[in-house]
């Protein structure tokens, strides 16, 4: 708060070219972490539910339900395994999905509308693309613990039968981080609401759990709402999850595409957001 | 320190901004003043770094903001017309995490947090949430947030709109210790006050022209009389008399709500209207200010 020097032309340029450094090589971690302090204010919730969500599906799908399929199919229910081993993968990657559901529609919405926070951030040194990468890097920074909870809690109800399972965590992500990010591609561009957010969650979250070979294998559907499991990267994530944990039997190149899919829905969609954002800020 | 000439922005074939030349130096404290609709957001949103210009050349701290947003932005402070802080965060919260976007150290961040939280009168509320303080407070706060990198510049679009008298004086006491500080200050603001007590040098904004430069007393002395008398006739009535009242003092000027008179001396002239058998239902002799210069320049008022 003291008094200013006075400087050259040249000197306010230097201090300003050396002021861009810092924040363009970290702007997108300073955003990250102002969204995990964001988080902090409903932290109880993202707790709640992280460990209360799959102690309620697992009950539910796992005992319940399960029980009831195992009754009547034998042990090896589905896919030549119980109910509740089958099940798991796609549990994990719904619980994943979730919490991308949750942190790419509203909290867009309310940083570019409702709470303009974004424009604040831009404002200072931090650029739109930065922006996106700070809430993408937040977002992973809740769903893997979210992930990991899960787990833990499916190797405690006996859900996971191979040591590999583990490897189901980053496939979850990955799937629902695809989701997430189309998700944000969109949202990002919403001006009005106009209920644009129930209808993700009623037309496309919704569907997608329901077809996605979630609850029963993709090929018990008819074949012409088949497509939806096809598009669907929750569909990918919980076949690549069922081969990694149980040893889910398909040719290798439709394991491939489980990977490739998503990731090329990540890297189109991000791009995508990067754009929108940058574009949005730029009034 | 910013340099801005022929400086343009069309939205859809629309210029917000047509065409304005300005430049201010270190430590002056400079200000648009214009009705709303006049393109001051927009020039101050250019000069902020945040929006690309259509045309023009736009220079800040010699460096072209299409270039070097993020270098020109470290060294600003911003004050947006409608605050944006965080709501979910607390007080202090907002300007550590604010702090950070400037690359700044935690520890560096926090303290300067709470020195600013005590400049902007708000040290007490450093752990209230932002939703349960005033619309002053708040400004205060989205000022106090905008210093946090102490910025060479500060970027203040329309400060003080919507607060009570008593929270613009408090304001204005803050901006007015930041520019003896020597922190350069550019304001928009669309009341004539604000901009006489707080700019050295302004430009008066209309459709996105610049009508006017000058010091505000400057900018008074060249296009206003001394003194202005404002009487009122009734609505039914102001027209017709201001009719008949062409002649007196310098320039007669008639508002839908009353009748203004430009003179050196405002007292004579009232004498004069009673002399002529005019009876005012009110009537006021006030100093000539920025508003005066407004409507004389564009012919409407500031705040319609």
């Amino acid at each position: 708060m003291s008094g200013r020097e006075v400087l050259s032309d040249a000197a306010w340029r230097e201090r300003a070219l050396a002021g861009g450094v810092r924040p363009r090589r970290y702007g997108s971690w300073y955003v990250a972490e102002h969204r995990i302090r964001s988080m902090r204010s409903y932290g109880q919730t993202i707790l709640a539910t992280s460990i209360g969500n799959p102690l309620i599906y697992l009950f539910a799908l796992g005992i319940g339900l399960a029980t009831l399929v195992d009754a009547n199919l034998g042990d090896d229910a589905v896919q030549g395994v119980s109910y509740l081993v089958f099940v798991a993968p796609a549990l994990l990657g719904l619980a994943a999905v979730m919490v991308s559901a949750e942190e790419f529609t509203y909290p867009i919405m309310l940083g570019f509308k409702w709470n303009p926070i974004f424009f604040g951030m831009n404002a200072a040194p931090i650029t739109g693309g930065q922006i996106t990468n700070g809430i993408l890097i937040s977002v992973l920074a809740r769903m893997v613990p979210t992930c990991v909870i899960y787990f833990i809690a499916m190797v405690l109800f006996g859900a996971v039968p191979s040591a590999l399972g583990i490897l189901m965590i980053p496939v979850a992500v990955l799937a629902a981080m695809s989701v997430g990010l189309a998700i944000m591609a969109y949202t990002a561009r919403i001006e009005q609401d106009k209920g644009q957010m129930a209808l993700i969650m009623r037309f496309g979250i919704t569907p997608m759990l329901l077809f996605s070979g979630t609850f029963f294998p993709l090929g018990q559907l008819p074949v012409y709402l088949q497509w939806i499991g096809w598009i669907s990267p929750l569909w990918h994530g919980t076949e690549l999850g069922r081969v990694i944990s149980y040893g889910l039997a398909e040719p290798a190149w439709l394991t491939a595409v489980h990977v490739l899919y998503p990731a090329a829905i990540i890297v189109v969609c991000w791009r995508m957001s990067q754009r929108v954002f940058t574009a949005r800020l730029n009034k | 320190m910013i340099t801005a000439s022929a400086l343009t922005k069309t939205y859809k074939g629309f210029a917000a901004v047509d065409g304005i030349s300005f430049e201010v130096a270190p430590g002056e404290s400079f200000g648009l003043l214009g009705p709303n609709g006049a393109g001051k957001s927009t020039t101050m949103r250019m000069v902020g770094a945040v929006s690309t210009r259509t045309s023009g050349d736009l220079a800040i701290l010699g460096l072209d903001p299409d270039q070097y947003g993020p270098e020109i932005r470290s060294q600003l402070g911003v004050v947006p017309q409608s605050d944006n802080l965080d709501m979910e965060l607390r007080v202090r919260d907002n300007l550590i995490v604010y702090g950070r976007y400037f690359g700044l150290p935690r520890t560096q961040v926090a303290k300067r947090a709470d020195e600013l939280l005590e400049f902007a009168q708000l040290a007490d509320r450093a752990k209230s949430k932002v939703d349960d303080l005033s619309g002053g407070m708040k400004r205060r706060l989205t000022i106090a947030r905008a210093l946090i990198n102490d910025p060479r510049i500060l970027l203040l679009d329309e400060p003080t709109t919507g607060l009570d008298p008593q929270a613009r004086h408090i304001l204005w006491d803050r901006l007015f210790r930041l520019k003896e500080q020597g922190t350069t200050l550019v304001l928009t603001t669309h009341y004539m006050d604000e901009a006489e007590q707080l700019c050295d040098r302004l430009v008066v904004v209309d459709k996105g022209r610049i009508m006017a430069e000058g010091s505000p007393a400057a900018l008074i002395r060249e296009y206003s009389s001394r003194e202005v008398l404002e009487v009122r006739f009734g609505s039914e009535r102001n027209e017709a008399l201001g009719e008949q009242l062409a002649g007196i003092g310098d320039r007669v000027e008639v508002l839908p709500d009353r009748v203004l008179i430009y003179s050196s001396n405002g007292e004579a002239v009232l004498e004069r209207i009673t002399e002529l058998g005019h009876e005012p239902i009110t009537s006021l002799v006030r100093r000539s200010s920025l508003e005066d210069v407004f409507l004389r320049l564009t012919g409407r008022t500031l705040v319609e």
